[in-house]
């Protein structure tokens, strides 16, 4: 009952926010825009890492395979096809990134993760520089950012039922345990590399798609755009901020953020960088498990309290 | 009755109409309290270095100027007064994009200034296009421009493309040879970069034309410091000429290296930042005859002028190469703004049709592009002069060979 309602609410935002750029001007869509894709990002982010605790740096790594992609096969193939190519593309350096790092932990793979966006960076400067004999991109096409809009709200919704679904499976109970304990996990029998790296894979397609369908925005494609490190580090500090072990996590996380990005570089747009600094201070030391996990908290202490407090009235009263 | 009601009914047509004339835009003496101009550019990140020297100064000294002028001056002779709305792009494309349709959009800003580089510029392009906005893009090296004005009709570059600098060089070398001064064997490198790849992408073609023999072609990573075995390399090629295609802290450094290792080219050319003003006043004497993209005329005493003046706003002298001509590009709209109002379709008109006096001098725009330029400089007498094209007005003799260091 409660599901089919969530599931029918759901289905109306979703609706909302795409028949939003009906009534909304160019502004309006584009930030729409943003926030979905950051969203998505964030989500798609929270899919591998957020149970595993695998903190990933690799998040620009496949979002600018995918603008790459994109910008060089746009002209000789359908939409649709370049975002399935783009997809491959993604799930194979997924594949192969993984096989050789999942076994990495904690901070090695961090740093690891960091360095494979820093390392396909150069080899596609390597590539542009050495073989086509150019190094920017462009890439023209007819469709406002509508058809962007729509395309990634399409992505986040599906996004969010792969998470949905992950989270109700055995998988996500797999996953859960390899977060809390990775060794108990392999005793238990769980093969835990495999899990690891179907959900590594399925994260980065959506992160490569992300990339792939908001290239088109930005007309001119060059590495230094769109392997620009801030997207790793805000879609990280996103997912953190909401609770990267909950489904919703993200989500709260990426619109509140994002919404104060947008302020502060209206209003404050000399100070962002100071501002956003404390932020991400405050988050790591007041909100340690996100805003979710801080409400969760603190509604079952209250709870606790309630019901201690009656105890004691009840035998008061007695 | 009916003639009544007739009479009626034409009196409200007749009112009507006037209103409606009344209240459409551009008719005389209706004009806003103020003029919004909005600009995004990046104060952080990865770019803010270049835009803060040639972009923001330049928009800061103009906003300056036209504040002591009272505002923009329209066509009858008021002036309005600027209100300034700006935004960091955060060096992020995402964020420039947006932050533009955020000035077209929610602050209906009557004009916009172009954000810093020349990807960020195509990056708002199809916007200001579609807004109906002219786009002075300085900033931004592009031999696409042609193309670039067909897509986007009201948009204007200001700064040539890669082919421009490279057969000016080509030409000055190739006279060079001819008179005897060198010989034909030309050393190459350049950053593996936006700005190094397209020139020297352009610089291949160009030489071989010029009957130039490049003898080393070598491109080097982004934040290379230590050029010794390149340098070398160099020497013992026999190269009379060296050519740098190179950003500014490669270019610092090629310069202190060549000091070390006596590295005695005849012709010493290198890229962005040869031209910034602390490079010719640290190396004093040292920076003679070095060459590099963009210089000035110096006998332009509006020039001088300008010069000055932006010091004295910004607490330091502008670079010799893509300042001025921000700071023109800013006059021209001023201008043309004066001539025509603010109608932007008309100023887009007058940009790409009329003439104007600016600290260039007499300058106008073909095909939407500016091509009145100084492709060649050389450190001359303490000043970046402009030596080619050498036909050009108020041009230099190139001083070659270069003395040793």
């Amino acid at each position: 009952m409660i599901a089919a309602f969530s599931f029918t609410a759901l289905a109306a935002v979703f609706t909302a926010l795409a028949a939003a750029p009906f009534f909304l001007g160019t502004y309006g869509t584009g930030f729409l825009l943003g926030l979905v894709g950051y969203v998505t990002l964030a989500s798609a982010w929270a899919l591998f890492s957020g149970p595993t605790r695998y903190v990933s740096l690799a998040t620009v790594a496949f979002f600018g395979i995918g603008a790459y992609t994109v910008a060089v096969l746009y002209e000789t193939l359908p939409s649709w096809l370049v975002l399935v190519v783009a997809a491959l593309i993604g799930l194979v350096v997924a594949l192969l990134v993984g096989l050789s790092t999942l076994r990495l932990a904690g901070v090695y793979f961090v740093i690891f993760t960091f360095g494979l966006a820093e390392l396909i960076r150069q080899i596609v400067t390597w590539y542009e520089v050495n073989i086509t004999g150019t190094l920017g991109r462009y890439l023209f096409v007819d469709y406002g950012p509508e058809v962007v809009y729509w395309k990634l709200l399409a992505l986040c919704a599906v996004t969010l039922a792969i998470g949905y679904l992950v989270k109700r499976s055995r998988w996500g109970l797999a996953l859960k345990m390899i977060g809390d304990d990775e060794v108990v996990a392999e005793h238990c029998g769980l093969p835990t590399a495999r899990v690891k790296l179907a959900l590594f894979a399925a994260s980065s397609v959506i992160i490569t798609l992300v990339g792939a369908i908001q290239a088109p925005r930005w007309t001119y494609i060059e590495p230094t755009i769109v392997f620009n490190p801030t997207i790793s580090f805000l879609t990280l500090i996103m997912a953190l901020l909401g609770g990267a072990g909950r489904l919703w996590g993200p989500v709260v996380g990426a619109v509140p953020l994002f919404l104060l990005f947008e302020w502060l570089s209206a209003n404050f747009p000399d100070h962002y960088s100071i501002i956003l600094g404390l932020l991400f201070i405050a988050i790591v030391f007041v909100l340690p498990n996100g805003v979710l996990g801080f409400l969760e908290e603190h509604w079952t202490r209250l709870r606790a309290n309630r019901s201690a407090k009656s105890d004691l009235e009840k035998r008061e009263a007695g | 009755m009916i003639t009544t009601f007739r009479r009626l009914s034409l009196t409200v047509l007749a009112g009507t109409a006037a209103l409606a004339l009344a209240a459409l835009p551009g008719t005389a003496q209706d004009h806003p309290d103020k003029v919004k101009i909005g600009y995004a550019v990046s104060k952080t990140g990865a770019n803010a270095g270049g835009a803060a020297m040639t972009t923001i100064p330049n928009y800061k000294l103009w906003l300056s100027d036209l504040e002591a002028k009272g505002g923009l001056e329209m066509p009858d002779g008021t002036k309005i007064p600027v209100e300034l709305i700006e935004y960091d792009d955060r060096s992020s494309a995402e964020e420039v994009v947006r932050a533009v349709e955020r000035l077209a959009g929610q602050d209906e800003a009557h004009f916009i200034l172009p954000p810093w580089g020349t990807g960020f510029n195509l990056a708002v392009a199809p916007l200001f296009d579609r807004y109906g906005y002219p786009q002075l893009a300085v900033s931004a090296v592009t031999d696409k421009a042609p193309d670039f004005v067909k897509r986007w009709p009201k948009s204007f570059w200001f700064l040539g493309g890669g082919h421009d600098y490279t057969n000016a060089l080509a030409t000055l070398l190739a006279d060079q040879v001819k008179a005897g001064v060198i010989n034909s064997k030309v050393a190459m490198i350049s950053v593996a970069d936006g700005f190094g790849i397209d020139l020297v992408t352009a610089a291949r073609p160009s030489f071989k034309e010029a009957g130039l023999d490049v003898v080393m072609d070598q491109t080097y990573p982004v934040g290379t410091q230590d050029f010794t075995t390149i340098l070398n390399e160099a020497k013992a090629s026999g190269a009379d000429t060296f050519v740098a295609f190179s950003y500014p802290p490669g270019t610092f450094a090629l310069t202190q290296q060549a000091q070390v290792n006596s590295f005695n080219p005849k012709v010493l050319y290198l890229g962005v930042g040869v031209g910034f003003p602390p490079y010719g006043a640290n190396l004093g004497e040292k920076a003679e005859g070095i060459m590099t993209l963009g210089g000035i005329d110096p006998a332009n005493e509006s020039n001088k002028a300008y010069r000055e003046r932006h010091n004295e706003v910004n607490g330091q002298y502008p670079d010799l190469w893509g300042s001025v001509i921000t700071y023109a590009s800013l006059q021209m709209l001023e201008e043309a703004i004066k001539r025509v109002g603010l109608d932007r379709e008309a100023v887009s008109k007058e940009l790409s049709t009329g003439t104007f006096e600016t600290v260039l001098g007499e300058t106008s725009l073909q095909d939407n592009q500016l091509r009145n330029l100084w492709l060649v400089g050389q450190w001359q007498d303490g000043t970046l002069a402009g030596v080619a094209p050498a036909d050009r007005k108020g041009a230099s003799k190139a001083k070659l060979p270069k003395q040793p260091w």
